[in-house]
């Protein structure tokens, strides 16, 4: 049998296990890429036609996916992650070392075909960094002696299966638990109560405990799903109250954990999956959804065997599949889907899109998900964390859950505390906690500032310590870096705003265009290349693509040079040449391919840069 | 029963339900400067050339439904220098030559900046070098003036029922790629009579042999704004649409 | 009488279609004599500014050394510098060598390419080093204003340098600003 014989049975079998299914085309090219190290052209070509779908449709998913590659990667592919804070911890070296002892070149495959090694956007392993990922599967710590050893099984061609289990070992780092983290629940405690309950005094638990999305937009969680269940306006034939007849609804559980130095839904997903499972099923009684989705980053796929495993043990046990602890018409299941490295995806409309196998680009708004989602149905979209404390809402109540917190932020709130602190994971504080309290707890010395929800949240100098964590002042995600004052600023500013230009999805002109001219400006004043117009023209660039982008990746991906420099002008003024002019490119490098072809090397075959 | 309204600038416009911004101020004589947007399509709304205040929130007007007494913002100086901005940014993305383009004078990015008061491009050029595709006999596709309207997508899809093109790619590498084997136009049905090749605002897909056809002077934003031409175009369409 | 006006002018990579628009203005020019002079300018032979200068004129891109070095010296003497045309504003026609790798244009011209006789790639220190991409001149320095067109018309430049003479701030109606 020739090789594309060989391929094309293979592409065959994979688009056959997923039912000829369109919508699991992400998953169809993430087997073709596993099986091949690559999806060549013409390995796009087959599945296209095995699915009968365009070659265009298979293509343009191909190029929208990070982990997806045209061209052969190495039989060990590393990819090491370039989170600011794998960086403080020196991944840059840890992978320029890596290289050398391997042979090659970031961004290229070594000539035998072994191994291939780039960068990564970050992998949510912040807490035990620098970290990367393997055939895509995580692996932490990566020190000298490590990558000593990484190189020398690469190099020895010791199948992954044989490596030492602790290269891969995880750890949880929960550091401090409040409520949610401190009073676990049973597998089937809370659908037990839920099912005993109507669903009227089931929705008004969670309408009590004034629970927000714990993604960090912070939607009224009942709401949403009261929403979801009295279906799209259109067809609201019903009496109010009542959900539109005959309409499916989907419940999906975003667990695209992306922002750069969050991981408390690996965690979660690690140690309390059962709990999250828990809280997709209440939501889905209550809004009459029959079928579920975990949508789980690609970076976490050495979570995915052990989630299924959670899962059939759920099916086993009747709490997931027909009649669900035995209450006629409750019937639902849940579907993981993974991704395959793309930012862009936690936003829940292009999570939605990427559903259903297209390239993650976020919709038009409205019509909302909660109406037109998945399929165009009613669809609720949440956060891990939400469907954790909604399952643990379901068995305390809500009284209970609300009982601490501030006056519009009700209950606790998970922290994924990195960067330049002795203790760094996973803490749960109640709502309303000072920043003071928080640098305290995870032992943090000589404060520089601290990254407050991620990139695309704000960056908060020392002075700012006692501001809280809540809806009425700092609003978050989740994530919490630590930067000391050993740590540059603009670098900071600088490696947020590559990672924006870098996941822009390129729908829109003003974030497509725009963090990319972002990314060069910063570039050049970093690089001390910036003359005195360069800072209000960063600003007013930074403003612009904050106002008129698609979707929250452009309305934020501004907001770490502009909180930076409102906090830091002086650190910019600094960086600054006092001439008021300078190119964006390097002259006197843009002469040296003529120089070189014509010998000349006088001092008219130089430029200086201003 | 009197119409459901909003205010554009503060004129009062009347809307059908179900009527996006756009199609309301069309309808009401009312320009408000797009690229991406094309009543005889679905809307996109990906240039983000029609975006306008909605009761103090930006919002592109080609998707954004109209609603009873809405406060709709468009032609202020702040919104005009946003879109000046954006028009910017495309010519700086691609390699938008006009002396050399055969779409120059027809071309609607041109128009619009000629509109909105665009002397220059502002930002740094990026000179991208994007595959140019001459394999079609009657048909060019120039990637490197592509703006991503996808206007050829839908046409292509939703009327001439081939499929011709997508968008591919991410962010600052999104490429316009054509569905075919070898990925070139010869290869795919695409005619030259197909609506496809008679959408793109740009000089990104263009007719063999009718380059420069329509001497300087007389070209269509020659003789009219991208306001009058737009509006004159238009406005039977989303008439036609919703009575 | 009022000081009068100093301009300069000057033609990088440009083809002098925008100073040939210049003197369409026709006897308008004479209407500038009145408040003008002219400093450097191929129009005076004036090798070099001789001191400050209220307008400098830059037509074309900057393709090499040696349009990096006057276009420097023009700012340093301009109070305002106006890009010119549709090469200083984006680089223009010559532009359309950016795709293509300096090495390779080099090599196609004085080595390779038809017709080539004597094949080497010129050494002379008298000529200038090319870049290996053409640049607008707003990459290169600071540009104050921009007159849009493939040449701009006459009346472009004659709508401009009223504006500026009558002590306005230059603003161009929109019929016209053309880039072709």
């Amino acid at each position: 049998m020739d090789r594309h014989e060989y391929e094309h049975r293979i592409i065959n079998r994979i688009v056959e296990n997923h039912g000829r299914d369109t919508r699991q085309l992400l998953s169809i090219l993430r087997e073709v890429q596993r099986e091949f190290r690559h999806v060549s052209p013409e390995a796009q070509q087959k599945v296209a036609q095995s699915l009968g779908v365009c070659i265009t449709q298979v293509s343009a998913v191909v190029g929208f996916y990070s982990f997806l590659s045209t061209v052969p990667l190495g039989k060990f592919d590393i990819r090491i992650s370039d989170s600011i804070t794998d960086h403080m911890l020196g991944s840059r070296e840890v992978a320029a070392g890596l290289c050398r002892k391997l042979g090659i070149q970031p961004g290229e495959s070594r000539q035998d075909g072994r191994v291939s090694l780039s960068f990564t956007s970050c992998t949510g392993l912040c807490d035990q960094g620098p970290a990367g990922l393997i055939n895509g599967y995580a692996i932490p710590r990566l020190t000298e002696d490590r990558t000593d050893e990484i190189a020398r099984l690469i190099n020895d061609d010791i199948p992954l299966g044989e490596w030492p289990e602790e290269f891969f070992a995880i750890k949880e780092n929960i550091r401090l638990a409040d409520r949610l983290l401190g009073n676990p629940v049973r597998p089937g405690e809370a659908l037990e109560r839920t099912v005993a309950l109507d669903r009227e005094t089931m929705f008004g638990e969670i309408e009590t405990s004034q629970l927000r999305g714990r993604g960090g937009a912070g939607f009224n969680t009942a709401w949403k799903w009261r929403f979801c269940y009295e279906g799209p306006e259109t067809a609201a034939v019903c009496p109010p109250g009542q959900p539109a007849a005959g309409i499916e609804r989907y419940v999906v559980c975003n667990a695209d954990e992306g922002e750069p130095g969050t991981f408390k839904d690996r965690v979660l997903l690690q140690s309390c999956a059962d709990q999250v499972f828990e809280g997709m099923t209440v939501c889905a009684y209550l809004v009459g959804a029959k079928q579920g989705f975990l949508y789980l980053r690609g970076e976490y796929l050495y979570l995915h065997d052990q989630l299924e495993a959670v899962l059939a043990t759920r099916r086993r046990r009747g709490l997931l599949g027909k009649t669900i602890l035995g209450s006629e018409g409750f019937d639902f299941d849940i579907e993981i889907r993974l991704g395959a490295g793309a930012y862009i995806c936690g936003e829940e409309s292009a999570l939605i899109e990427s559903l259903e196998g297209n390239r993650g680009v976020p919709r038009n708004r409205p019509p909302y998900p909660v109406t037109h989602g998945y399929l165009g149905k009613p669809t609720v979209v949440n956060n891990v964390e939400t469907f954790f404390a909604a399952a643990a809402i379901a068995v305390h109540g809500g009284e209970w859950f609300a009982e601490v917190g501030t006056e519009k932020s009700k209950g606790t709130k998970l922290l994924s505390i990195c960067g330049d602190c002795a203790r760094p994971g996973i803490y749960e504080y109640p709502f309303g906690v000072t920043i003071r309290q928080v640098l305290e707890d995870c032992g943090a010395a000589d404060v520089l500032g601290v990254q407050i929800g991620g990139p695309s949240g704000t960056f908060l100098s020392d002075k700012e310590c006692d501001r809280k964590l809540a809806y009425e002042d700092l609003a978050t995600g989740g994530s919490f870096i630590v930067f000391d004052r050993t740590r540059d600023v603009i670098g900071i500013a600088r490696n947020f705003t590559h990672f924006f230009a870098h996941e822009s999805c390129g729908f829109c002109t003003p974030c497509r265009v725009g963090t990319a001219l972002l990314k060069n400006l910063l570039d050049k004043i970093a690089e001390g290349h910036g003359a005195t117009g360069d800072l209000a023209e960063l600003s007013r660039l930074g403003r612009f693509v904050r106002s008129a982008s698609h979707c929250g990746l452009g309305q934020t991906a501004a907001n770490p040079i502009l909180s930076t420099l409102e906090r830091y002008p002086e650190i910019y003024q600094a960086r600054l040449k006092t001439i008021d002019f300078e190119p964006g490119f390097d002259l006197d490098g843009a002469l040296a391919t003529a120089r070189r072809l014509s010998g000349r090397d006088d001092a008219d075959a130089h430029l200086s840069q201003s | 029963m009197t119409r459901p309204t909003f205010q554009i600038d503060g004129k009062p416009v009347t809307f059908t339900e179900g009527q996006t911004i756009m199609e309301a101020a069309t309808a009401a004589g009312v320009y408000i400067p797009h690229l991406c947007h094309n009543p005889e399509f679905e809307p996109h709304g990906s240039c983000k050339l029609c975006t306008v205040k909605v009761n103090g929130r930006n919002c592109s007007a080609c998707t954004f439904p109209a609603a009873d007494g809405q406060e709709v913002l468009n032609d202020t100086a702040e919104l005009n220098e946003l879109r000046r901005t954006i028009t910017q940014m495309l010519f700086v993305e691609g390699n938008h030559l006009c002396p050399s383009c055969e779409k120059s004078g027809n071309c609607q990015l041109q128009a619009a900046a000629y509109f909105l008061g665009m002397t220059d491009a502002h930002f740094p050029f990026f000179y991208p070098r994007r595959e140019l595709d001459a394999s079609h006999p009657d048909i060019l596709l120039d990637r490197d003036r592509c703006i991503f309207c996808a206007l050829c997508v839908r046409a292509s899809r939703d009327v001439d029922g081939k499929n011709v093109f997508a968008i591919g790619g991410r962010g600052i590498d999104s490429r316009l790629i054509v569905n075919s084997p070898s990925g070139r136009l010869a290869d795919t049905p695409i005619a030259a009579t197909d609506k496809a090749t008679r959408v793109c605002p740009v000089g990104a897909i263009l007719i063999k042999r009718h380059g420069f056809e329509v001497p300087i002077g007389e070209r269509v934003y020659d003789r009219h704004t991208i306001a009058e031409e737009s509006l004159e175009r238009e406005e039977p369409i989303v008439e036609a649409r919703h009575g | 009488m009022a000081e009068k006006l100093t301009i300069a002018t000057t033609s990088l990579a440009g083809c002098f279609g925008c100073h040939m628009s210049f003197l369409d203005i026709d006897e308008r020019i004479l209407a500038l004599a009145e408040v003008a002079r002219f400093d450097r300018s191929p129009l005076t032979d004036i090798k070099h500014c001789r001191d400050r200068v209220d307008l400098g004129l830059v037509e074309g891109g900057v393709c090499n050394a040696e349009n990096v070095h006057t276009l420097r010296e023009f700012r340093r003497h301009c109070r305002i510098l106006v890009a010119v045309g549709a090469c200083a504003i984006n680089g223009g026609l010559p532009t359309l060598r950016n795709p293509i790798a300096l090495e390779e244009c080099l090599q196609e011209a004085y080595r390779d390419g038809i017709g080539v006789e004597n094949p080497q790639i010129p050494d002379d220190v008298e000529l200038p080093l090319l870049l290996d991409k053409v640049h607008p001149i707003h990459e290169v320095v600071r540009v104050d204003y921009s007159l849009p067109g493939c040449p701009p018309s006459a009346d472009v430049i004659w709508a401009f340098l009223s504006d500026l003479a009558a002590g306005g701030e230059p603003s161009l109606p929109r019929e016209l600003i053309h880039y072709d």
